[in-house]
């Protein structure tokens, strides 16, 4: 059985060149669908998560999983009685699945981010938003991952 | 320890427009996960949060975890409600501490 | 486990092809560019959302900057880049007369600082040098790539003869992939026709601004062969063929690339 270092130090050659697909290496214990059904629980308690209203954007083929453009946007009036107070991004196979939590208010005007996260193989991603009158919504998307982010080894 | 930034917010905007306003900042959001080449494990150094004032108000703030890709890239929307600044903030790990200022007039 | 399945078959359809090495012709050159998804070229279009940015804004900042045992900026001697180094990225590689060969844009910085600034040179790749470069470049920006001075015509054959020839373990040219089979799609990815217009790049791959000398020794990497060092003559032969191989082209720097 070839040592960590070895694997690793064989597999530095291919892995910077050629963007050759599904370079597989030791990974890190992963976020699984359950740590992720955890995760969202942390946010959203006991309350029920209505599918809806929730519109993630998301190339389906990403180039890179290093720097993956999102942007999730809620439909909302933004109202101050009727508004977007949180909306949270999960996934369900990076190491972690949390990757962003945003905190707004009436005063946005519009409840919709753009970011670029970090995917490590080709998984689902949810988007989880919460409203001022306490019901949680949430929406997803399949993204396909060519090369993977979190668990890259540097040359 | 600072960072270089790139922000976009409009100069000027009608009182009760919805605005977008972007952000850039340099950071290489290490995740802790990947190896060096002696095979250490690289740690943790990633921005953590990232809060937004208006004239003194908070009016967006969001909790980065370490998914969030490098040289971190940030786009909200908030209302112009009067003329003053639009302030950012961004803190992190190893004492990471960057804060940026824009201008906007309201009429 | 590394699965080399992608690279099998392409070995395979190279040993079944005839090597063509014809160079892509002038109205078929296409930017790397066009062979991106929209959101990356998205990325690479907003100023703002552009990484590769914060690294002119870097180089802006260096080339005001006084150092050295002189004291000077380059803006004391260069003035505004926007004006003194409109088009230089251009027709870099140059031929350099003391040296009597070409030398690229990177080298050029690092001897202006030695010589006339007399300050240490940048290391390859520091945040530095990929700033100052990045600034540079920029000031070329939509202007056509353009390396026909005829003293460089026997280093653009020194180039042409790395880029055809096969190397590593993988035992494939630069050609085989990039002037035969561009637009078809390896393991998911189109290969685009690699073209040099858009350096210093920011690679999502690298998450970072980085050279053209570094993206070539990740090309080799690939092939599992032996890198040139950075700043070899054999790095500089193979970027100036590229360029001349571009020409033509617009300068896109700071490009975002996969």
């Amino acid at each position: 059985m070839t040592s960590r270092r070895d694997f690793l130090t064989g597999t530095v050659g291919l892995a910077g060149g050629l963007a050759l697909a599904s370079i597989v290496t030791i990974r890190p214990a992963r976020a699984t669908p359950q740590t992720m059904a955890a995760a969202i629980k942390e946010v959203a308690g006991e309350v029920p998560i209505r599918k809806g209203k929730v519109k993630i954007d998301v190339p389906p083929l990403v180039e890179n999983g290093n720097a993956v453009p999102v942007t999730i946007s809620v439909e909302s009036p933004m109202t101050a009685a009727d508004h977007v107070k949180s909306i949270h991004l999960f996934n369900e196979k990076n190491p972690q699945p949390n990757i962003i939590g945003v905190h707004l208010g009436p005063r946005a005007g519009k409840a919709q981010l753009s970011t670029r996260i970090k995917l490590a193989a080709a998984q689902t991603i949810v988007a989880v938003a919460q409203l001022s009158d306490g019901s949680f919504w949430s929406g997803d998307a399949d993204v396909i991952v060519t090369i993977a982010a979190c668990v890259e080894d540097l040359q | 320890m600072t960072a270089r930034t790139l922000i976009n917010v409009p100069a000027k905007a009608r009182r009760g427009e919805v605005i977008e306003i972007k952000t850039l900042i340099a950071h290489p959001m290490e995740t802790g996960y990947r190896v060096g080449l002696g095979g250490e494990l690289i740690p943790r150094n990633i921005i953590t949060t990232f809060v937004c004032n208006y004239n003194g108000e908070e009016i967006f703030r969001a909790d980065f975890a370490r998914a969030i890709a490098a040289n971190p890239y940030l786009t909200f929307f908030t209302t112009a409600t009067a003329s003053g600044t639009i302030a950012f903030q961004w803190t992190g790990d190893n004492g990471f501490s960057a804060s940026e200022e824009a201008p906007i007039t309201v009429e | 486990m590394i699965r080399h399945m992608p690279v099998a078959a392409l070995l395979a359809a190279a040993f079944a092809l005839p090597a063509l090495a014809a160079e892509i012709a002038p109205a078929e050159r296409k930017s790397d560019y066009e062979f991106m998804g929209p959101q990356t070229r998205a990325m690479q279009d907003d100023d703002t959302a552009n990484p590769g940015m914060l690294g002119v804004l870097d180089g802006e900042a260096l080339w005001n900057a006084r150092v050295g045992a002189t004291g000077k900026s380059c803006a004391d001697c260069h003035g505004d880049a926007r004006e003194s180094m409109k088009g230089v990225a251009a027709r870099y590689p140059a031929f350099d007369p003391a040296l009597g060969r070409p030398i690229d844009l990177e080298e050029r910085i690092n001897q202006s600082r030695v010589e006339q600034q007399k300050a240490a040179p940048f290391r390859f790749e520091s945040n530095e040098l990929l700033g100052l470069t990045a600034y540079i470049a920029l000031q070329s920006r939509g202007i056509p790539i353009d390396v026909s001075d005829e003293r460089l015509k026997p280093f653009i054959e020194a180039g042409r003869e790395i880029f055809n020839r096969r190397q590593g373990q993988i035992n494939l040219s630069c050609a085989q992939c990039h002037n035969d089979n561009w637009g078809q799609k390896l393991a998911g990815a189109p290969i685009p026709q690699g073209h040099p217009n858009g350096y210093p790049v920011y690679r999502l791959e690298w998450q970072s601004l980085g050279s053209l000398q570094r993206r070539l020794r990740n090309c080799l990497s690939g092939l599992r062969a032996e890198l040139y060092p950075f700043g070899s003559s054999e790095n500089v032969d193979l970027e100036l063929y590229l360029m001349s191989r571009a020409q033509g082209l617009k300068i896109e720097a700071p490009a975002v690339r996969p």
